[in-house]
């Protein structure tokens, strides 16, 4: 889950990362307010879930409490990408020296959290990986140990930080540590760190990234979610304890299991047709869970035909026939559905839904192939 | 012979007396698995299956009385770190972790402490391991397979039953089938696997079951081409994956253009596997 910058600042400066003062407004008056409190010299920050938001026009410098109340009016008017500004951060604008990229993820292949710091800040990590990998500094952090302190030390002296300013990057390190350990995050990023003209370091922008498999255990953290970024039926699917993503295609597919329901999207793509969406129904599928997953690929008006693809094994083939033909009963449509049951109780299943008016199928690729045939055959 | 499991087996079911935990425990004990014992704290001095299986409050206490030497566990993702913890500080040498959605940094934690020690994690989100004919850790079904030559592999559960199930209908039986599971950090990787099918004397061939995100196809390419004798045959889910989303394992994902299966084919072809197109492929290819 992504939280918004003013959130991952807020959060780091729990831990004790230095940020600048500043607070988040969601009319032009209230940033003018703001503005006015810090002395006038502000920056105006669209808070929106998406990169690049300086390109877009989305970032400006204020030099009075009107500027800034101007600046706001517009930004908080804008579309960056595709999503609406509903909030901005007005923060003190700092006199910047040099900027460092300061960030830690998870190193999947290490299996353990990786630091990265680069001295060429204000860049995306990305763009510095591809143009000169050999700038950015990596170190892999135990993650029963924690940061320790030579390592911060062995970090600062890798991008040339000049000593004096050492005592103070270890500070920060640790405490960007301890934020993302605490929340659980995936990736926390300072971009940048500025190191000011007055000779001290500053988190200007922070990016945060949060385990959705964590959030159990954040309730203040998962009442972040902005649902402005997410597809609505990817929202709505994740209620019913669906696994549902939104594709371009005109096949719908519901299947249990993430490695099948992908398995079945390729082997669409591969007979000529082109998937509408991921869907994993899990295991132990209910008419309820069944009657949601119709419910979301019917509301697609892209859906010319659906493949329904059941492996029972834990999840039973009657208990799905069973959901099919209640979610049936509750969602009408003309789409053509094309069924295949396989495994446990998949004979029941096959039977109960005899009298319904589908389309079945005895293997993967014959349940495919008869799916394109009636999309096109609909379209 | 064949890995892993056997039956020689003496299973523990961590979160035995949970729905999940003593519905699978059933169909394990029915497909012929020594289950010996289960843990639940708080409810130790319990009996399950008819008086036959005793539930202790630790797995420390399980394994004294019982001798257990694997255990698979079923608890919910919030206690699933501390239930591996537990398993591998009572010096249980074969864990299975069934549970998903772990969080992952409970996983790092939980990887690097194992590596520390003598002890096998497979899993997490995984379906566990089943030695046709003779005992199943964990949820594949068992009727889905018969004994055989063929080992395999898997980040993957129903995808897996589909393979097993396309094997047995050509009369191809598996000798053991391993699920490693579908999260970012799991105990045990394709190579590992790999590594032991290379070993076992009743595994000819191999079928592997990847998916988009990480590099462990990649690395699996690497090993196959300089360690592996036996032939490899392969697919990849997630083709036409979007990048950037996760397709419903944790660990199905495209990060930055790294992990497509494009990536995976091609090292994998590059390797001398035979990649199939579609799962249903995958028994001619191993011939």
């Amino acid at each position: 889950m992504k939280i918004h910058e003013y959130q991952s600042k807020q959060t780091f400066a729990k831990y004790g990362v230095p940020i600048p003062k500043g607070r988040v407004a969601a009319t032009a008056s209230e940033a003018k307010e703001i503005a006015k409190e810090l002395g006038g010299r502000v920056v105006v920050k669209s808070q929106v879930l998406v990169g690049g938001r300086g390109k877009a026009g989305g970032i400006k410098l204020a030099k009075s409490p009107e500027e800034a109340e101007e600046l706001a009016t517009q930004i908080l008017g804008m579309e960056i990408k595709g999503l609406p500004v509903r909030k901005v951060l007005i923060d003190e604008a700092a006199n910047i020296e040099s900027e460092i990229y300061l960030g830690i993820t998870n190193d999947r292949a290490a299996r353990k959290p990786v630091m990265m710091v680069s001295a060429a800040g204000g860049v995306e990590i990305e763009e510095v990986a591809r143009l000169t990998p050999e700038k950015i500094i990596k170190v892999h952090i135990d993650p029963i140990m924690g940061l320790q302190g030579y390592q911060t030390r062995d970090i600062a002296a890798g991008i040339d930080l000049d000593r004096k300013y050492w005592k103070e990057f270890a500070k920060i390190a640790q405490a960007l540590w301890k934020a993302y350990v605490a929340s659980d995050a995936t990736l926390a990023e300072i971009n940048p760190l500025v190191i000011t003209k007055e000779g001290h370091l500053l988190a200007v922008d922070g990016k945060m990234l949060i385990d959705d498999n964590a959030l159990f255990r954040h309730p203040d953290l998962a009442e972040m979610r902005d649902t402005d970024v997410e597809d609505k039926a990817e929202t709505d699917a994740r209620k019913y304890g669906l696994s549902y993503i939104t594709l371009d295609g005109e096949i719908g597919c519901m299947v249990n299991g993430a490695g099948l329901a992908m398995t079945t999207m390729d082997i669409v793509k591969l007979f000529g047709g082109s998937p509408a969406n991921f869907l994993d129904i899990g295991g132990g599928a209910n008419a309820e869970k069944v009657t949601a997953a119709f419910r979301i690929i019917l509301s697609d008006p892209n859906v010319k035909a659906v493949l329904i693809n059941i492996f029972g094994g834990i999840t039973r083939g009657d208990e799905v026939a069973r959901g099919i033909l209640t979610a049936l009963d509750e969602v009408k449509t003309d789409v053509p559905m094309v069924v295949r049951l396989v495994g446990t109780n998949a004979e029941e299943g096959r039977q109960l839904l005899a009298d319904a008016d589908m389309i079945t199928a005895e293997t993967l690729v014959d349940a495919a192939k008869k799916a394109v045939a009636a999309a096109q055959k609909g379209a | 012979m064949s890995i892993l499991a056997n039956k020689d087996t003496r299973l523990l079911v961590q979160g035995i007396t949970g729905k999940e935990g003593l519905f699978h425990t059933q169909q394990m004990a029915a497909y012929g698995t020594n289950v010996v014992a289960g843990v639940t704290p708080g409810k130790g001095g319990e009996w399950v299956l008819d008086g036959k299986v005793p539930v202790f409050d630790s797995v420390k206490i399980a394994a004294e009385a019982t001798g257990a030497n694997a255990t698979v566990i079923f608890v919910p993702a919030r206690f699933a770190a501390d239930a591996m913890f537990e398993a591998a500080d009572a010096g249980i040498p074969l864990i299975v972790c069934i549970t998903e959605g772990i969080p992952v940094q409970d996983m790092m934690r939980v990887r690097n402490y194992i590596d520390r020690k003598d002890v096998r994690l497979i899993g997490p989100n995984c379906p566990g391991l089943l030695t046709p004919g003779e005992a199943k850790v964990g949820i594949i079904p068992g009727d889905i397979a018969i004994p055989g030559n063929v080992g395999a592999v898997s980040r993957s559960g129903t995808l897996t039953y589909e393979v097993l199930y396309a094997l047995k209908q050509k009369g191809l039986g598996a000798s053991t089938c391993v699920g490693i599971g579908g999260d970012p950090i799991n105990g045990t990787s394709f190579v590992d696997v790999l590594a032991m099918f290379e070993d076992d004397p009743q595994t000819d061939k191999v079928v592997l079951l990847g998916e988009i995100g990480g590099t462990d196809e990649e690395q699996a390419a690497e090993f196959i081409a300089t360690k592996m004798t036996k032939p490899v045959a392969a697919f990849i889910a997630g083709q036409t994956a979007p990048p950037g989303k996760r397709m419903g394992h944790a660990g199905a994902i495209i990060q930055s253009g790294a992990g497509t299966a494009a990536d995976k084919i091609k090292a994998l072809e590059a390797a001398g596997v035979r990649v199939a197109k579609h799962p249903e492929e995958l028994p001619d290819l191993l011939g």
